[in-house]
């Protein structure tokens, strides 16, 4: 089925591209990727596809015909099919201390006790659907629909590197000591960014995340 | 001896920039780079440099280098009354510095950023392509330090050919800036409301967004408490936080944002927002 795009303008050399949900995103930044790594037309101008939870951002270099542009990216989503099931992806298991700070909180929001708060977060892979928030940050989905929370209304000053957490229908994991206003579970110590490593993002897009307990 | 510039007094804030990191944002890795990217082009071109050599960004005057080595220089952006020695040096020009020499540059009256390039440009390491200093992820160089030694490089295109260019320095008073239509237009109850009111640069302003103060630009009644999904921003993008003061992103700002966008500014008139001063008035006009 193709996918339904809006094509919003975005300045001088880029299309805001809206769909439905972040399937039609995820269906429509793989099949756009293949076409900017091929380079024909004008995808050898793209520089950069940014998912979000319901746009795909297409950015092109400055000298870029918008209107070629727009034509390609409406005929790639006829292409596009958001029903076919993705590809398997690469693993990554992040050993978690489920020792964090809004634990309990988290577990009373969702009538949950901790250890099945624990459980859940756990027991279901995760998917990495965007980045976007900081270098590193990945917007993890597709884990259990009980662990929906809202975000504090007031963020935290200080998240520390590696806290792990929950806000809305997402997951994520802090890459780097920063403010932050997602619910607190726990945390790891896996490196989620290093600039020296290629790539330097541990959780790309398309990476299936599973969560495992350790000791405190 | 590798000729450098030692770093007597780095004044409020000066960084290493050049034209960005290009195909990060997927990661959260904004572009960064000059935010005048006009008046950055035209010192290294002037110096016959490669494209995309690091050069440095002065935020609002006060930097002071000593030369090591003899050194071909080039001031644009902002006109920061400049000094070698004492002696009052042009900007859009090559400037001839010696080894021992001090450049000094004092507060402009006009603009914000002034550029400092060198012929060779400066050794900076990239980072992910790049030697720009990002304030918003960390990535790149620290602000530069007093005490500190940057290496002058060798990437040079061709020889100069221009001694100077004639260029209109950045504006006092007020500034007009082209903005096209953006993503989220038809959220505000009357968007030309943008354009009909005269905003003064915060001076909570900085590379991240430049904020403006003024009369709020309102929603449409049924967008008033509604939430946006994030999605992605550009340099230049005018967000609409729910208070309806706009910040105009500039090259540090968050890769993605959960506010409205209104507007888009013209990538020629960013460079131009790059260089207001805060307190300065600004005025946007629809394309």
């Amino acid at each position: 089925m193709p996918v339904d795009v809006r094509l919003l303008p975005m300045g001088e050399c880029a299309w805001l591209v809206e769909t439905d949900d972040l399937e039609s995103v995820l269906a429509l930044e793989s099949t756009l990727g293949g076409l900017v790594e091929d380079g024909d037309g004008p995808w050898g101008e793209v520089d950069d596809l940014v998912p979000a939870a319901r746009t795909l951002l297409v950015v092109a270099r400055a000298t870029t015909d918008l209107t070629a542009l727009a034509h390609a990216i409406r005929a790639a989503a006829t292409d596009a099919d958001a029903t076919t099931p993705r590809p398997a992806s690469r693993v990554v298991e992040v050993p978690v201390r489920y020792d964090g700070p809004d634990l309990d909180a988290v577990a009373a929001q969702t009538g949950l006790t901790a250890a099945e708060v624990v459980s859940a977060h756990t027991g279901t892979p995760w998917r990495v659907a965007f980045g976007g928030f900081a270098p590193g940050f990945a917007y993890l989905v597709g884990g259990d629909p009980r662990l929906v929370v809202p975000r504090h209304t007031e963020p935290r000053t200080r998240v520390p590197a590696g806290a792990v957490g929950l806000a809305g229908e997402f997951s994520g994991i802090y890459p780097r000591e920063s403010p932050g206003g997602w619910q607190l579970l726990g945390t790891t110590d896996l490196v989620l960014w290093d600039p020296d490593r290629d790539p330097p993002a541990l959780l790309t897009p398309g990476t299936t995340v599973r969560f495992v307990e350790v000791p405190r | 001896m590798t000729p450098a510039v030692e770093v007597l007094d780095p004044g409020p804030l000066t960084l290493v920039e050049d034209l960005g990191r290009v195909g990060h944002l997927a990661v959260g890795v904004g572009r960064a780079g000059a935010a005048d990217v006009g008046s950055y082009l035209l010192g290294n071109r002037l110096l016959g440099n490669a494209t995309g050599t690091p050069s440095l960004e002065v935020t609002f005057g006060g930097l002071r280098l000593r030369a090591v080595g003899e050194l071909l220089v080039c001031l644009t952006g902002a006109p920061a009354p400049a000094e070698l020695d004492g002696r009052a040096a042009p900007h859009n020009a090559l400037v001839r510095v010696r080894d021992g020499q001090v450049l000094s540059l004092g507060m402009p009256s006009a603009g914000l950023r002034t550029y400092v390039a060198v012929r060779g440009g400066f050794d900076v390491p990239p980072v992910l392509g790049s030697a720009s200093s990002d304030t918003m992820s960390g990535l790149g160089p620290a602000p530069l330090a007093a005490g500190q030694v940057l290496e002058v490089g060798t990437r040079t295109e061709s020889f100069p050919v221009l001694d100077a260019a004639g260029v209109a320095d950045p504006r006092s008073g007020t500034v007009v800036l082209d903005v096209t239509p953006g993503p989220r237009h038809d959220w505000f109850a009357d968007p030309a409301a943008l354009a009909s009111t005269t905003w003064t640069t915060s001076s909570r302003s900085d590379r991240r967004g430049i904020r403006l103060d003024g009369t709020p630009v309102e929603r449409l009644l049924d967008r008033r408490d509604a939430e946006l999904a994030s999605e992605a921003l550009v340099r230049g993008a005018i967000q609409v936080p729910p208070g309806g003061l706009p910040v105009l992103c500039l090259n540090d700002s968050p890769v993605t944002g959960g506010y409205p966008v209104i507007g888009v500014v013209t990538a020629a008139c960013v460079d131009r927002a790059a260089q207001l001063q805060p307190g300065q008035p600004v005025r946007f006009a629809w394309r």
